[in-house]
C-alpha cells in the first residue's frame, strides 16, 4: 500500500491535532486568564495551566489508542506511510508516543508544585507560557519519532531544541538559567547545522529526502566515501540530541542551570526521541552493506564507530560523574552513560538482532527510574533542601519514605537486580553478546565495568542519606502529597518491571516487528516512481 | 581552462563547502556571543546552498529548493530565540562574552 494522501492521512495526525488544539487553549487562556477565573479568586494560574496540559495530554493519549482501535487492519494496515511519504504511522511510532506522553504528564505533575519552573511570586504569570512550551516540545518529540523523511525528522528536532531553549532559560532572574540557555543554543546550532550539511549531501547523493529513497538509491551505494561523510556530519547532530561523547559538553552545565522538572524533560524526553531517530535511519536510510557486522576492522565502519563511541561515552560519562558534588550535575553525567549503554544496543541492531527491542526497553525503564531521581530532587527543594550531596546528609532519617524510594531508583539506575535497570542492562548486554564478535564481547564486558563504576557514586548518595548524621537542628522533611503519590506510581514499576519484564518486552517486540513495513513499503513506493 | 569560468554545480559546491568551514571557524574562535551566532547561520546557510544547488543542477525537482526555504525560516526562528537568550545574558552579566559567563564548570 502506498503512503496516503494528505486527507486521509488526518485521521491518524488526531493526536498531533490534539495536542496542537491544547496549546493554542493555553495560550488563548493565558491571555483572556485575568478575566475569566482571577478576580473571583482562588484559583492560581499554575493549577489551571497545568490541568488544561494534563488534560491536553490525556484526550491525546485517548485520541492516539482510539486511532488505533477503531481502523481495522485490513482497510489500513499499521506501517503506512502517510502525508505522502512524510511520517510513518506505525506500532514503533505509537510505542514512542505514548512514551512521550507518559514522560510529559509526568513533568506537568512535578511542575505544578515547584517553584524552581514556575516563579510563584506575582501571581505565577509564566505558568501558561511553561506548558504551552512543554506541550510544543511533546509535538516535536512525535514529529521526531514518526519521522520518514529528512525534512520532517529536521523539522521535529529543531522543533524540540528551539523550545529546549527556552525552556532551560526559563528562570529569567537567575544567572544560571541564562547561561544554561546560551550554551545549549550555541551547542544546538552549531550540532544541528553540521547534522543539515551532511543531511544535504545525502540529498545530493540520492536525490529523494525519503530516508527509504535514499536508501534504494544505487547512487548512494556507489560513493562510500561522501556517504560516510555525510553520515559522519548527521551523527553529530544525533550525538548532540542524545548526548553522547564528543558531542556531551554542553550536558552538565544545561542540565545543572535548568529548572530541576526541565531537566527531567531533557533528560528523557529528547533523549528518547533521538534513539527513535537514530533506529530509523540506520534501519530506514542506510544500506545493509553497510551495516554489515564483521570483525573489529570490518570494511564497513559504522558498527565500530558506534561501538567506539558507546565504550567512550559510557566511561567518560561514569568516571566524569565520580567527582561531583552537585546532584543535578552528577544526574547529567550519569545521563551521559546511560546514553552509552543505550548506543551498545544500537551497535546490536546492526547485527539486525534484538537490538532496538533492548533500546526501547530500556528507554521505558529508564523513564521511570530517572524521572523518579530528578522528582526526588524537585520535591526536596520544595522543602528548601540544597542540590549538592552534603545536603542529603541524615535524610534517612529526615524524611525515610524519600530516602528509601531514592535508593530504589538509585541502585535501578546501576543496574542491580531485582531493579528494572538490571532487566534494561541485562537486555541490551544480552542483544550485544548474540553475535559474539571480539569488538562486541569488549563492549559487553566494558558495560559491565562501567556499571560497577557507576556504583560507587550511586551509592555514595544512599550512604550519605542513611549512615552520615544530618546537621544540628536539622527537623523532619515533608514534601507535597502530589510529589510523594507520583514517586510511589513512578518507583512501583521500577520495581515490577525488574521482576517480571515479559509484557513490555512483548510491546517493545511488536513494536519493531510492525514498525518494519512502513520502512519497506515507502522503499517500494520511491523505487517504483 | 574555460570549462572552470562555467559556473556549475561544483562552484556551488566549492562555495557551499568554504561557508560550512568559514562558519565552524568563527563558531570556534569566536568568544562574543552574537559572532559565535553569526558562524552558526554561515553553516546553515551552507547547507542551504547545497539544497538548492544539488535540487538544481543534478535532480531537476524541486524538492531541495522547498528543503531550502525551509532552512531560511528556521534560520530566523533560531535567531529570534538565541538573541533573546544573549539579551538576557547581557542583562545579567553585562557582556556577551562566552568565556566570561561560566558559573557553570566542573
Amino acid at each position: 500500500m502506498g503512503p496516503l494522501s494528505n486527507v486521509e492521512s488526518l485521521k491518524f495526525y488526531a493526536p498531533e491535532m490534539v495536542l496542537s488544539a491544547g496549546i493554542l487553549l493555553i495560550l488563548i487562556v493565558d491571555l483572556i486568564g485575568d478575566r475569566m477565573y482571577k478576580r473571583k479568586g482562588g484559583v492560581s494560574n499554575r493549577k489551571v495551566h497545568g490541568t488544561l496540559a494534563l488534560v491536553t495530554l490525556v484526550v491525546a493519549g485517548a485520541v492516539l489508542w482510539w486511532v488505533n482501535h477503531s481502523t481495522p487492519e485490513s482497510e489500513v494496515p499499521r506501517g503506512v506511510a502517510i502525508f505522502g511519504g512524510l511520517l510513518a504511522r506505525d506500532a514503533f511510532g505509537d510505542f514512542f508516543k505514548y512514551f512521550f506522553l507518559g514522560v510529559t504528564f509526568v513533568v506537568g505533575l512535578m511542575s505544578m508544585r515547584s517553584r524552581d519552573a514556575i516563579d510563584h511570586t506575582d501571581g505565577d504569570r509564566d505558568a501558561g507560557e511553561y506548558f504551552a512550551l512543554t506541550l510544543t516540545t511533546t509535538l516535536g518529540l512525535f514529529m521526531m519519532a514518526t519521522a520518514t523523511d529528512m525534512l520532517t525528522a529536521f523539522l521535529g528536532l529543531e522543533l524540540v531544541s528551539i523550545m529546549g531553549y527556552v525552556l532551560a532559560g526559563f528562570k529569567r532572574r537567575d544567572r544560571k538559567s541564562s547561561e544554561a540557555a546560551l550554551k545549549y543554543v550555541i551547542y544546538g546550532g552549531v550540532a544541528s547545522g553540521a547534522m543539515l550539511f551532511g543531511l544535504s549531501l545525502l540529498y545530493g547523493l540520492a536525490g529523494t529526502t525519503s530516508l527509504a529513497g535514499i536508501k534504494a538509491s544505487a547512487a548512494v551505494a556507489a560513493s562510500p566515501t561522501t556517504l560516510i561523510t555525510a553520515v559522519t556530519l548527521v551523527l553529530a547532530g544525533f550525538g548532540y540530541k542524545i548526548a553522547s561523547v564528543p558531542f556531551h559538553m554542553w550536558c552538565p552545565d544545561v542540565y545543572e542551570g535548568a529548572p530541576t522538572p526541565v531537566t527531567a524533560f531533557l533528560s528523557v524526553g529528547p533523549k528518547a526521541a533521538g534513539f527513535a531517530m537514530l533506529i530509523r535511519f540506520f534501519g530506514g536510510a542506510l544500506p545493509e552493506t553497510l551495516l554489515a557486522k564483521g570483525a573489529l576492522l570490518d570494511s564497513s565502519p559504522w558498527p565500530l564507530i558506534l561501538g567506539a563511541s558507546a565504550a567512550i561515552t559510557m566511561t567518560v560519562g561514569n568516571l566524569s560523574a565520580l567527582g561531583q558534588q552537585n546532584i543535578k550535575r552528577m544526574f547529567a553525567y550519569s545521563s551521559i552513560a546511560h546514553a552509552g549503554y543505550l548506543l551498545l544496543g544500537l551497535v546490536a541492531l546492526s547485527g539486525g538482532g534484538s537490538g532496538s527491542r533492548s533500546i526501547l526497553f530500556y528507554l521505558v525503564t529508564y523513564l521511570f527510574m530517572n524521572l523518579g531521581a530528578f522528582l526526588v530532587v524537585i520535591a526536596l527543594a520544595e522543602s528548601g533542601l540544597g542540590e549538592n550531596v552534603d545536603d542529603y546528609k541524615g535524610l534517612g532519617t529526615r524524611n525515610p519514605f524519600i530516602a528509601v524510594v531514592l535508593c530504589i531508583f538509585l541502585f535501578s539506575l546501576t543496574g542491580l537486580p531485582p531493579f528494572a535497570g538490571f532487566a534494561g542492562k541485562f537486555l541490551v548486554f544480552s542483544a550485544l553478546l548474540e553475535h559474539p564478535t571480539s569488538m562486541n564481547v569488549f563492549l559487553a564486558i566494558l558495560g559491565v565495568v562501567n556499571s560497577a563504576i557507576s556504583l560507587y557514586y550511586y551509592a555514595r548518595l544512599a550512604k550519605v542519606m542513611f549512615f552520615d548524621k544530618a546537621a544540628e537542628g536539622a527537623g523532619p522533611i515533608k514534601v507535597y502529597g502530589v510529589h510523594a503519590a507520583t514517586l510511589t506510581v513512578l518507583a512501583v514499576p521500577t520495581i515490577f518491571l525488574g521482576v517480571y519484564w515479559a509484557p513490555l518486552l512483548d510491546a517493545a517486540d511488536q513494536a519493531i516487528r510492525a514498525g518494519a513495513p512502513a520502512v519497506i513499503g515507502a522503499a517500494r513506493a520511491v523505487a517504483g516512481l | 581552462m574555460e570549462k572552470i569560468f562555467q559556473i556549475g554545480l561544483t562552484h556551488y559546491l566549492v562555495v557551499a563547502a568554504i561557508l560550512f568551514a568559514a562558519g565552524m571557524f568563527v563558531v570556534a574562535t569566536r568568544r562574543n556571543a552574537v559572532a559565535i551566532l553569526m558562524g552558526v547561520e554561515l553553516i546553515l546557510n551552507a547547507a542551504s546552498l547545497n539544497f538548492a544547488a544539488f535540487s538544481h543542477f543534478v535532480h531537476g525537482h524541486i524538492t531541495g529548493q522547498i528543503v531550502s526555504i525551509f532552512i531560511i525560516v528556521l534560520a530566523a526562528a533560531e535567531a529570534a530565540i538565541a538573541l533573546a537568550i544573549v539579551l538576557a545574558i547581557f542583562r545579567h552579566y553585562r557582556t556577551i562574552d562566552a568565556e566570561e559567563t561560566s558559573l557553570l564548570k566542573d
